[in-house]
């Protein structure tokens, strides 16, 4: 350890220390060789830390002071929905009945927490305009794979053999990705100048080969797709499906449902939408929502509700089978399911007011960026740092990481890959109108200090615990954990 | 920066003749454009490419590249060093940065690949 | 359409609403919609019940909560994939910090090291305790993590097939085949010989088609497989040898398969300080050898140094990841369970060297003292001869389920019934028995089936 590192946990053990009660076996003392082949013992203990208690503590809280969090500020990552988590969805989660409760405990002993999911799948069918879900993705990526593996064997059923999976070029990485899990092939379709999806392409490769459109609405630009009636026409009129990647839902709750738009099938991030903590990058949970020709499709089981009893349904014989063990992050789905309540019917106003946090920052931001699109934003927009860059030599990464010294995480940077040193931003709606006059000052700030001292600018940041990293070397040379103790 | 004597191709490899063998890389421009190289992955001795089908893959930190064989052959040597040390490659993309030797299968296939003037003209460099 | 009505999430006020309306030059929120075509407008309130107060949406879940038979209030005799280790106070007070769980993945670094620290140690913690050279920062499950491995193993040998033991966790093999399905690969099942996975029939089955052997160990009949034997067979043809596991518990009693030849470890971590959920979150786990990194899915933190020289970390060899090689990418994984690993990482380091041998230790010996005590009620037999660790199967005078029903009397709840998944053992009973079982539930739950016979 160089002067000034924060230590390692591996650096504050000592041998002999311990911070647990160690349980004590209360069963009569047998040899330990009678009980399994010394062959398969291990030699002695892992080496892991020897840390007492009170440093594991200090080690841990330090540790989090070496953070960043939507508790401690603005958090304005853009498709990422960084918004408040509440705090009565954990007290929520964390009841024994809850987190105590095994996942094969028998349906009688596990009627609440099976209510809740149906409670929650109704819930979540009114607002996205859909039939029934599957809860067991355990993220966005998760559903994406899910839902098109049930579009395979939709199609298999009816003896199609549909090849292409369709994406926008402003797509997220996971949809390309999750098409080729499922054995599709990838067909990308460009933007067209107000930023959709171009309509008179898709129109040309919306074929019989065509499985399914996967679709962010509102897209990755932060806009809703103006020719969303249009592409429903298109691509439901070669036959094929389409498919929400529900990322940007929180825009349009109560305001407009996917099933309503014509979409197929959905999946929904509850760790953005519905308020569920990020937790440093994960869990989440990715639902699974369909319109009801794809019902007999969803993995097993489902939950059936018959009058005031809940049972856990395997026998569906064209399900997709199992995605994840048991039944997905039901501890995520209980804290969704806890804010959908504490708001009801008035779920609309958390849209109305993300856009209109999101407008309000463009409206201040635009005079020292370039806009690619000239639009009214949803819950996000995307700026471009191209101005700087040209004029100034400072780029979009420079001046993310310039943010960092004014005390806010940066927004999402260098995506979509459509825009050039792209800047987006996504305020929410738990966002004060003072913190975003704040975060617009501090960015207007630092376009300015690109022309007047690019340099600060370009070294930033400066306030952090530590500077900028080498990551050219960490990857050329990997270290991927602390050096290993033989045992 | 694009020497005369190699050839190139529109993906940015250059191949130099060497006793009917020939040596590949990438160009200048292509080793600036992905920045600090920080891996890449190349066939093994013995194995054989195909002309402007992909040979490798070339990674720098937050980008990845396939890697298109100028010609087709069977690989007779391939650059020890890269491995420990992609940075060579950034380096001295004409020299020690050098990928693989390739016996040759069929020389007209170096009809197909551009000149240093034509190379030139592709990425738009304005240097003569 | 609803007024708009103050609410404790949402700071804006009437007179912030119409300040930044005339900024942005809208007349109305409405406005700002106006790209939505009015055919797809929701022109109805939702149809969802109103917000009740806090005291009785928290009085509502508590009742909600209270209807199931939590393992709190029964003795939890069931595994099978989830496990009732106790979860010491500091795993929740430090994972549950706001400064960690309302953060998101680590983009910025410098103002991230805790999040990447902590990630760090817990890839080392985990190579420590599976021997292994390298551990991803987490993914979604036991059952997904070894469906990527498959994947992976099939990327690392260019070859389509999977033999897949049927001594691996059901709902694991469920999973791997899903994910498989449409990927040209073929996933074979190799029956269980008395619990174990065979090595006549493994040598049988490869060919130069095996991408890899996957078995579960300790297995998911609480067996023990023999690791480096089957190592070695797949090595000889070819292949890799996937091991999963259900709970890296054993491991710090059990030689890891790290020193067993194993190519890819995968499995669950939840075992690992993370409460049992109803199945989830859990934490997957997956961890390989040295020459296999860029071939990993996930997210994998490195140590680096800043241009000051001090030490930090970052996510790195991010090119394997979906938001740059796109449809080329290792997996399309993004969010991962990052929250769960850091409970994972609190927890072994909170048991450290020696608690963590003795959590194993103990449990191997609850279990076999519960099994020894079990076998000699009049009926009840165990189903397999060879040791376990702290799980075994039994094979019962009484449908596995109207022992359970009976149990819950008692307040116990029994073990899985096995005819589920294995209809040739529809006898068969899967008991678990942890360290937090005690030596008088144990003489309970017997007492309990002594009186059923």
């Amino acid at each position: 350890m160089a002067q000034g590192d924060f230590p390692l946990l591996v650096e504050r053990s000592a041998p002999g220390r311990i911070g647990a009660a160690v349980p004590q076996s209360d069963v009569p003392e047998v040899p330990l060789e009678q009980i399994l082949p010394s062959a398969q013992l291990r030699g002695g203990p892992p080496p892991l830390p020897e840390v007492s208690e009170p440093d594991l503590v200090r080690h841990y809280t330090q540790l989090s002071q070496r953070n960043y969090a939507v508790d401690i500020g603005f958090y304005p990552l853009g498709s990422c929905t960084m918004k408040y988590n509440p705090k009565i969805n954990e007290d929520a989660a964390r009841l024994p009945g809850f987190a105590r409760l095994h996942p094969y405990a028998p349906d009688a002993l596990a009627q609440g927490a099976l209510r809740l999911l149906s409670e929650l799948e109704t819930a979540l069918a009114e607002i996205s305009g859909m039939d029934g879900m599957t809860f067991q993705p355990a993220a966005g990526a998760h559903g994406e794979l899910t839902a098109l593996l049930m579009i395979r064997t939709y199609f298999a059923d009816r003896g199609e053999a549909r090849t292409r999976v369709i994406v926008p070029d402003s797509a997220h990485g996971t949809n390309p990705a999750s098409a080729r899990m499922c054995g599709y092939d990838v067909v990308q379709v460009r933007s067209d100048a107000r930023g959709n999806i171009d309509a008179d392409v898709l129109r040309q490769v919306a074929d019989e080969r065509a499985a399914a459109l996967m679709l962010t609405n509102p897209n990755t630009l932060g806009l809703f797709e103006e020719r969303i009636t249009e592409v429903e026409e298109i691509m439901h009129g070669c036959g094929a499906q389409i498919y929400l990647d529900g990322a940007n839902f929180n825009a349009v709750l109560g305001i407009t449902r996917p099933g309503d738009q014509g979409f197929d099938v959905m999946h929904m991030n509850l760790h953005k939408t519905f308020s569920t903590p990020h937790g440093g990058g994960g869990p989440g949970a990715g639902p699974v929502a369909v319109k009801s020709h794809l019902l007999p499709y969803l993995p097993v089981p489902v939950v059936v509700r018959e009058g005031e009893r809940f049972r856990l349904d395997y026998d569906r014989p064209q399900s997709i089978g199992k995605i994840r063990s048991f039944y997905g992050n039901f501890g995520v789905l209980v804290r969704a399911y806890t804010y959908i309540r504490t708001f009801g019917p008035l779920l609309r106003q958390i849209a109305e007011a993300a856009v209109l946090n999101a407008n309000y920052l463009l409206a201040l931001l635009r005079p020292a960026f370039d806009l690619p699109y000239d639009r009214h934003c949803m819950h996000e927009f995307v700026l471009a740092g191209t101005r700087q860059q040209r004029e100034h030599g400072v780029t979009t990464r420079d001046m993310a990481k310039r943010l960092l010294d004014y005390g806010y995480h940066a927004p999402t940077i260098y995506f979509p890959l459509i825009v050039e040193e792209a800047m987006m931003i996504e305020p929410t709606e738990t966002e004060s109108r003072e913190t975003i006059e704040a975060f617009a000052r501090g960015l207007l700030a630092i376009a300015e200090e690109c022309r007047t001292n690019p340099d600060v600018v370009r070294s930033a940041p400066h306030t952090t615990v530590v500077s900028r990293l080498d990551e050219v070397t960490a990857a050329r040379r990997p270290d991927l954990h602390w050096p290993i103790a033989d045992y | 920066m694009y020497p005369e004597h190699l050839h190139y191709t529109r993906e940015h490899e250059w191949a130099r003749i060497e006793n009917g063998r020939v040596r590949v890389g990438i160009t200048q421009f292509a080793a600036e454009r992905l920045s600090d190289v920080v891996f890449i992955e190349l066939p093994a001795p013995g194995s054989t490419v195909k002309q402007l089908q992909p040979f490798g893959v070339i990674e720098s930190v937050k980008a990845v590249s396939d890697l298109y064989a100028p010609v087709s052959g069977t690989v007779a040597e391939v650059n020890p060093v890269l491995a420990e040390r992609p940075e060579l490659i950034n380096k001295d993309p004409y020299g020690d940065g050098w990928m693989l030797v390739v016996e040759l299968s069929n020389p007209a296939e170096l009809q197909e690949l551009m000149s240093a003037d034509e190379y030139r003209r592709l990425i738009g460099d304005g240097e003569a | 359409m609803t007024a708009w009505v103050p609410h404790k999430y949402i700071p804006l006020t009437p007179q912030d609403r119409e300040h930044m309306l005339r900024v942005i030059g809208a007349a109305s929120v409405d406005d700002l919609f106006a790209d939505i075509p009015r055919s797809v407008r929701l022109l109805r309130d939702l149809h969802l019940p109103p917000a009740p107060s806090d005291a009785e949406l928290l009085r509502e879940l508590g009742e909600m909560s209270a209807r199931n038979g939590d393992a709190d209030r029964y003795a939890c005799f069931l595994g099978a994939g989830a496990y009732d280790h106790f979860i010491p106070s500091v795993v929740w007070h430090l994972s549950g910090r706001a400064e960690f769980y309302t953060a998101y993945t680590p983009y910025q670094a410098e103002m991230m090291q805790g999040e990447l620290q902590a990630a760090y140690e817990y890839q080392s913690m985990l190579c420590t305790l599976t021997g292994m050279d390298v551990a991803n920062a987490s993914m979604y499950d036991g059952a997904s993590a070894t469906a990527e491995a498959t994947v992976m193993a099939r990327d690392l040998t260019r070859r389509d097939q999977i033999l897949l033991s049927a001594a691996v966790h059901p709902e694991y093999r469920q999973v791997v085949r899903t994910y498989t399905r449409h990927l040209g690969m073929e996933v074979v099942d190799l029956a269980h010989r008395d619990g174990t996975t065979p090595l006549d029939r493994v040598s049988d089955s490869l060919s130069e088609r095996t991408a890899a052997l996957v078995v579960q160990h300790p297995n998911f009949f609480g067996g023990l497989e023999e690791v480096q034997a089957l190592a070695a067979a797949a090595h000889a043809a070819g292949a890799l040898l996937i091991v999963s596991v259900a709970d890296p518990v054993a491991y710090a009693l059990l030689k890891p398969p790290g020193a067993l030849d194993a190519d890819i470890v995968a499995g669950e971590g939840q075992p690992l300080g993370n409460p049992l959920n109803y199945g989830g979150p859990y934490l997957g786990m997956l961890a390989t050898r040295q020459a296999f990194v860029r071939r990993v899915p996930g997210r994998l933190v490195g140590r680096a140094v800043d241009m000051q020289g001090r030490r930090g970390f970052v996510l790195t060899l991010q090119t394997r990841e979906q938001h740059i090689r796109r449809e080329k990418a290792t997996s399309n994984i993004c969010t991962n369970e990052a929250l769960n690993a850091l409970a994972a990482a609190i927890y072994m380091a909170a048991l450290g060297r020696r608690g963590m041998r003795q959590v194993a230790e103990v449990c191997a010996r609850k279990a076999h003292y519960a099994r020894e005590r079990l076998r000699r009620i009049r009926g009840f037999e165990v189903a397999f001869p060879g040791p376990t660790f702290h799980e075994f199967v039994l094979r019962c005078p009484l449908p596995p389920e109207e022992i359970n029903r009976r149990l819950l009397d008692a307040e116990i709840l029994g073990g899985l019934p096995l005819g589920r998944f294995y209809p040739e053992l529809a006898d068969g009973w899967l008991v678990c028995v942890t360290e937090s079982r005690t030596r008088q539930d144990i003489d309970r739950l017997a007492a309990a089936l002594e009186e059923m016979v």
